[in-house]
């Protein structure tokens, strides 16, 4: 059996006295695409937050690709895509995607410069390259930043709500590099409240409630019978509109 | 500049009146012309104490504000004390301490340096500025959101590069306005290096004083040389703003 790209066995995480996640195990095989959905406050981000250790947990053992998440070499290779975007304001499109590749990894400028117009090119605004990131459109900004965490050659590419501070109207232009990244067979766990992407990419479907995973199934089963109540009544509430 | 002009032009019409005396610093007369250049020879030193203070404030503040944003509470203690402590001392009391007292506590250690007024300035005027520049530095980090530093940390940048690539450059155009305050407070409180006996402004103005006894034309002029020394830092200071592009919003 192949090494699981994640792997959580009994992961705890605390918030001063509030337990956002409880004893989670949960493992995301190499190239799979995994959905985690739930209710606001269900713990979906914390999860993602744990595995490249932006938040450290309190109990349980991560592994990532067979070695334990707080590994310094596991550094840049797990990616991140924010719901903010969280550019840096003060440079370039092109200097958002080179700083990584050059002062984490040593890359030279040119090497790094390369890299990142083929990315901005793959998703599709390479004419930006010069643009500070306020002068773009919120979906210009989060496809910068799909192409600043591929920049670094990641293993696997984490998503907290990438789609959820854009208007409607750019949302599908993000979508559909996601999706281009998922057929490309990149590992990912995407934090999302857009069904139809879920239905369309994910190998399976991880629905959380109050810091637990409540269920995990295929998308067809998880949206055609739903088998907790909780699951239930998620699917009622975001998709009866 | 308007304001050096309008300020200038009252103090001479007023002077037109019988009981001033501006003959004292009138660069008309031989006399007069030798006590203004006598008192403009005071720039030198002040502005060379105000800048070099400045220059190790900006620094040191730095050094000091970074253990105070750590997680570790030893850290943001360390700097805690230093900048109450530093805080609390008056400039007067603090140069006196430095300038009569710390070379005893060298010499107590083995280390025989002398310190002439210049340094013991210098070294007041950095220490007591550091704590302010502190935490002018802390509120400026602490404005750069959280996603900032986790997005750096994700493309696999260290503490240092997150700092230095990161937060520092966004952060250093925000506090880029008070730390000039800072450096008009420098320049203003070196005024007070004269009772150690460097020759800058302040002293020129009052040994000038002690021969010809005019304060109020005497010191007029002081004000005025301390007027143009801080617009000159106010007009540079936006010029840097503009150049860096502090002024516009994000």
């Amino acid at each position: 059996m192949p090494e699981a790209a994640i792997e959580m066995q009994g992961v705890a995480k605390f918030f001063g006295d509030f337990q956002a996640l409880k004893d989670i195990s949960f493992s995301v095989a190499p190239g799979e695409r995994v959905v985690v959905c739930g209710p606001s406050g269900s713990g979906k981000s914390t999860l993602v937050r744990l595995v490249n250790q932006l938040e450290p947990h309190d109990a349980g053992t991560i592994r990532v690709g067979g070695r334990d998440v707080a590994d310094p070499d596991l550094r840049g290779r797990i990616a991140m895509v924010f719901q903010q975007f969280n550019l840096f304001p003060h440079l370039s499109v092109l200097e958002n995607l080179t700083l990584g590749p050059m002062k984490a990894r040593g890359l030279e400028r040119a090497a790094a410069e390369e890299r990142a117009m083929a990315l901005l090119a793959r998703v599709r605004i390479p004419e930006q390259a010069a643009k500070r990131p306020s002068q773009l459109s919120g979906g210009q900004q989060q496809r910068v930043a799909i192409a600043r965490a591929l920049a670094m050659e990641p293993e696997i590419m984490l998503f907290d709500e990438p789609t959820s501070a854009l208007d409607p109207e750019m949302i599908s232009e993000v979508l559909d590099v996601m999706v281009e990244l998922a057929e490309d067979g990149m590992t990912m766990v995407v934090v999302t409240h857009e069904m139809g992407f879920a239905r369309r990419v994910a190998d399976r479907i991880v629905f959380m409630d109050a810091g637990e995973i409540v269920e995990v199934a295929a998308p067809a089963d998880f949206f055609a019978n739903p088998r907790s109540a909780r699951a239930r009544d998620f699917l009622k509430r975001i998709l009866s509109h | 500049m308007r304001a050096v002009a309008a300020l200038s032009l009252c103090l001479l019409l007023a002077g037109c009146g019988a009981n001033f005396g501006w003959y004292v610093v009138d660069p008309t007369t031989p006399g007069g012309l030798t006590n203004l250049r006598f008192m403009l020879g005071g720039f030198a030193n002040t502005i060379v104490v105000s800048v070099t203070a400045a220059a190790i404030s900006i620094i040191l503040g730095l050094v000091v504000a970074l253990p105070g944003l750590s997680s570790n509470r030893q850290a943001r203690m360390v700097n805690r004390v230093y900048v109450e402590f530093i805080r609390a001392i008056p400039l007067l009391p603090m140069l006196f301490w430095v300038y009569y007292g710390l070379p005893i506590v060298l010499r107590s250690m083995g280390l025989s340096i002398p310190l002439d007024p210049f340094w013991a300035g210098v070294i007041t005027l950095a220490l007591s500025d550091s704590a302010f520049t502190a935490e002018v530095y802390r509120a400026g980090i602490q404005s750069i959101p959280r996603g900032q530093t986790e997005a750096a940390r994700t493309v696999g940048l260290s503490y240092t590069q997150t700092m230095r690539y990161v937060v520092l450059p966004q952060a250093i155009r925000r506090v880029l306005p008070p730390l000039a305050n800072q450096f008009i407070y420098i320049l203003k409180m070196s005024a007070f290096i004269s009772v150690i006996g460097l020759e800058e402004l302040m002293r020129r103005a009052n040994d000038l004083n002690s021969g010809e006894y005019r304060p109020l034309e005497i010191y007029s002029v002081l004000i005025l040389e301390y007027l143009v020394l801080v617009l000159v830092i106010s007009q540079g200071v936006r010029w840097l703003e503009r150049r860096m592009g502090a002024d516009e919003r994000q």
